[in-house]
Order: C-alpha cells, then sequence, then structure tokens
C-alpha cells in the first residue's frame, strides 16, 4: 500500500492498531486491557522465567507431534482417497463430519480413553489438524492431469514409484495448503487440550494469570502465541508459493 | 511382411457404447502407420489398447509376436497433452522413463542428454516445462519415448496442440526419424494432410463402432524430398479421395 507517496512495508496497518491498543489501555477503561507498552515490558519480563520456558517447551513438543501425526497419517490417507474410489466412498463422509465437528466436546472422550497426560493433548492437536489435511490431499490428487498417471503405467512405474513419483509432487500445493490451514487448527487443538485435559504449558500459564486478575501477563503469552502461529503459517504460505509455479499447470 | 504390431478381433464397449467391433489391423516394422478418422471413431481408444492402458473386452494385441497384457518396455508413449512433470526439468523428464526403469542416474541423464541434442532441444536441460513452447514441451515428450529405446512408439494426436509452423517442422522431423531409427510408429491423427503426409500406411477408421474401413499405402512420393511431397499429384489425390470417404461422417 502507498500512503503520501511513499510504499508502506507489509503489515503497517498492526501499528495503528497497536495505537489505539495503547489509547484504549491508557484511558483506563477496564483493568481487561492493559496498555499494548505495559502488555510488551510483561512479555520481556517473563520470556526468560522457567515457568514460561517449560510451558514453551511442554506445548511446543504436543504441538509438532500432533502436527507430525496429522501429516504422515493425513497425506497418504488423502491421497490413497483421491487415487481409490472405494476409499474414498468409505470414509469421506467421516471426514466431512470430523471437519465440522465441535472438536472440543470429544476431549473428554478422549481423556477417559488415553488419560490425563500428553497423549491426550497430542490426540487432541492431531483431531484438529487432520480432516483439512486429509481433503485437501484428496483434491489435490483428484484434480491432477490424468496423463500423468498413464505416462508413469505406460513407462512401467510400480505403485510405489507412482505415489512418490507422481501423485505426491502433483497434489503437493494442495497438501502445503491443507498443511497451513491444518496447524493453524493445530494452535487451538493444543490449547484446548491443555486447558481441558490437565493444566499443563501455555494453557496452565493462561488458567494461571486468568484467575490471579494478571491482565499484562495474559496479553503477553497470548501475544507471544499469536506471533509463533502467524510465524508458522506465512512460513507454510512462503512455501507453498515455491511450488504455486506449477500449481497451474499440471 | 514382418509385423511388429498385430490387432486381432479387438472389441470394447464402453457401458452401452461399442467403441470398437471385431477390429483386426497389422502394423509392418520400421513403418509409420496412421490411424485416422473423424472424432469419436475409436483411434485413441485403439492406441491405449495398443499401450496396454485399456483392456480390450475381446481379441488380442500381439507385439513381437507376444500378446500384450499390460504397459511394456516395447512401446512407449508420446501424449496429446505432453504428460511432463511440471516441476522436473528437461533433462529429469526426458530421463523419467529411464528413472522408472531403474538405470543409474549418470547413465540415464548421458542417454537424456543425448536425445534432448537430437530433438534440437540442447541448452534447454535445465529449464523448466512451464518455460517452454507448447512445440518445445512436445519435443521433450517425444525425447522421453525415445530414450527408453522401445521397438513401437505410440503418438496420440502428439502435433495437436503446437502451433501450424512448428507442426509443419514437427511432420518433417518425423519423417526423417521413422527413417533413421529402425522403429515402428503408430500415429493416430485427424488430419488428413498430416495422416498422408507422414505414413507408410494410413488405416481409415470409421465410427459407432469403429472398423477399419480402409488401408490406403501411398506409393511414390515417399521417396521424394520433404518439400516436394505436398506439391506431388498422387498425395494430392489421396487427400482427396479420403476427404470423399469421410466427408458424409462430419455433422
Amino acid at each position: 500500500m502507498y500512503l503520501f507517496g511513499y510504499k508502506l512495508p507489509g503489515m503497517s496497518s498492526l501499528l495503528v492498531w497497536g495505537a489505539l491498543w495503547e489509547l484504549i489501555g491508557r484511558l483506563d477503561l477496564t483493568f481487561f486491557v492493559p496498555p499494548l507498552s505495559k502488555v510488551i515490558v510483561t512479555l520481556f519480563s517473563i520470556i526468560g522465567t522457567p515457568a514460561f520456558l517449560s510451558a514453551l517447551g511442554d506445548t511446543a513438543y504436543a504441538f509438532i507431534m500432533g502436527v507430525v501425526f496429522a501429516v504422515v497419517i493425513g497425506v497418504p490417507v488423502g491421497i490413497f482417497m483421491g487415487k481409490n474410489r472405494l476409499l474414498d466412498e468409505l470414509l469421506l463422509p467421516w471426514v466431512n463430519i470430523f471437519l465440522s465437528a465441535p472438536l472440543t466436546a470429544l476431549v473428554p472422550v478422549l481423556m477417559v480413553l488415553f488419560g490425563f497426560g500428553v497423549t491426550t493433548i497430542i490426540i487432541t492437536t492431531t483431531l484438529f489438524a487432520i480432516w483439512i489435511i486429509i481433503l485437501n490431499s484428496r483434491a489435490g490428487v483428484m484434480q491432477m492431469n490424468r496423463s500423468l498417471i498413464e505416462m508413469a503405467r505406460c513407462f512401467g512405474a510400480s505403485p510405489l514409484e507412482a505415489f512418490t513419483k507422481i501423485y505426491f509432487w502433483a497434489a503437493l500445493p494442495e497438501i502445503l495448503g491443507g498443511i497451513r490451514i491444518g496447524v493453524i487448527r493445530a494452535v487451538k487443538g493444543v490449547i484446548i487440550g491443555q486447558l481441558l485435559v490437565s493444566i499443563v504449558g501455555f494453557g496452565a500459564l493462561f488458567e494461571l494469570y486468568s484467575s490471579n486478575f494478571l491482565m499484562s501477563h495474559f496479553w503477553a503469552v497470548l501475544v507471544v502465541l499469536f506471533a509463533l502461529a502467524f510465524t508458522i503459517s506465512e512460513l507454510l504460505a512462503w512455501l507453498e508459493r515455491r511450488v504455486a509455479f506449477y500449481a497451474a499447470k499440471r | 511382411m514382418d509385423n511388429a504390431v498385430s490387432v486381432r478381433n479387438v472389441s470394447k464397449s464402453y457401458g452401452e457404447v461399442e467403441a470398437l467391433r471385431n477390429l483386426s489391423l497389422d502394423f509392418p516394422r520400421g513403418q509409420l502407420t496412421s490411424l485416422l478418422g473423424p472424432s469419436g471413431c475409436g483411434k485413441t481408444t485403439l492406441l491405449k489398447i495398443i499401450a496396454g492402458l485399456i483392456e480390450a473386452d475381446s481379441g488380442e494385441i500381439l507385439v513381437d509376436g507376444k500378446t500384450v497384457t499390460g504397459p511394456g518396455p516395447d512401446r512407449s508413449f508420446v501424449f496429446q497433452d505432453f504428460a511432463l512433470l511440471p516441476w522436473a526439468t528437461v533433462l529429469r523428464n526426458v530421463a523419467f522413463g529411464l528413472e522408472l526403469r531403474g538405470v543409474a542416474k549418470a547413465e540415464r541423464e548421458e542417454t537424456a542428454r543425448r536425445f534432448i541434442k537430437d530433438v534440437g532441444l540442447a541448452g534447454f536441460e535445465n529449464s523448466y516445462p512451464h518455460e517452454l513452447s507448447g512445440g518445445m514441451r512436445q519435443r521433450v515428450g517425444l525425447a522421453r519415448a525415445l530414450s527408453v529405446d522401445a521397438d513401437v512408439i505410440l503418438m496420440d494426436e502428439p502435433f495437436s496442440a503446437v502451433d501450424e509452423q512448428t507442426r509443419r517442422k514437427f511432420q518433417e522431423d518425423l519423417l526423417s526419424l521413422v527413417q533413421n531409427e529402425s522403429k515402428t510408429f503408430i500415429f493416430v491423427t485427424h488430419s488428413i494432410e498430416e495422416a498422408v503426409y507422414v505414413s507408410d500406411q494410413i488405416a481409415i477408421l470409421l465410427p459407432r463402432p469403429s472398423r477399419v474401413s480402409e488401408i490406403i499405402r501411398p506409393g511414390s512420393f515417399r521417396q521424394k524430398s520433404v518439400e516436394n511431397i505436398r506439391r506431388d499429384s498422387e498425395y494430392l489425390d489421396i487427400v482427396d479421395r479420403i476427404w470423399a470417404s469421410l466427408r458424409s461422417y462430419v455433422e
């Protein structure tokens, strides 16, 4: 965007919103919104503390494991659904149901099945992320150029080679799009899991700060979390753009 | 005559629609045979049955006397829409057939480089398909089909997606290719001029259900130089004759 002839760097609008936040905080309208400057000061004061680092570690572990499972299971399942009509008919209704289901309501059931520990948090994270990854991988395979499949058969590709050398790459732009949205959903999954299952990680910090009315601490952790989620999402969007050059030409 | 490929009593239906009925046809070794006919006459279906991509309902295909049960290394295919991997360079695309056959990287890239040069794409080894024109992309497809060294090259309307000038150049190149490589070419086209120009034998297919209505073997102008073929009286006669027999099938 240009303003008075100058090109503004990306996301300059955040400055406006930041200023608005600061203003509302300074007006002392509600204890719930401390000024942004105070939040940032708090952020730097807690960012090195053991409590914060261990919360970050716990959350990162559950998040990464959850996303890894969602990708490792979701991508092949999606590709096979796109390839195989029978499998598609069998699984598609379930994928669509789970995609739109209020998964939070399932967490208590998971707790009964998998206990009150990190396992349940990881499974919750996976459940939040996996469905859109499956659907996108499936869509990627279904719209791929049929003659690539014939080409692979003609030149004698084994099913495994067809999978790793054709289907995966042909569907890659859609797969990455699915993973990006899945990762954003996984952030929700991991926090909801931590809040509901056992009070650990960032979930515990949120609980601690909000019940003690430490609002600037609360916001500081939230800002960190938003920034992390946004960074991961942008990183994947960048990857997506790198393969997008062939998305239109399959 | 020595036939590289024989089609024996092949029938194929898609549900109610009968695509091919009891079709038999021989393809002489080392020559180019065109399958020519109006759209919907099943010529591409026949080509894909020969390739082993589609299974016939009855009848059989013999390649070198052996019955075809699926795709095999004795046949390679040039696709109408090129079927290149958009994420791979020209070099990898041309070498892809050899890659699938498990040929070592250095060896297959050496072979690929040779064929890239042969089809006139030297210098484009590291380009991606989207950086090439339609004609150049089809040269990549052709180089890939040649590099696996199959006896039979199946071509499904290979020049239909390239512009007219490129197409003429392709046709000339194809003639010298047939002469220099001792391979059997099966060529599907809907262009009468193209079929007469490049073929040693033309099989005219008529639709619904598809059968061979006529086989034409152009004689005298095959030996002429490429510039003189289109002025040859036999060439013009054959074009007229084929059009006369096909015109009633064009709505």
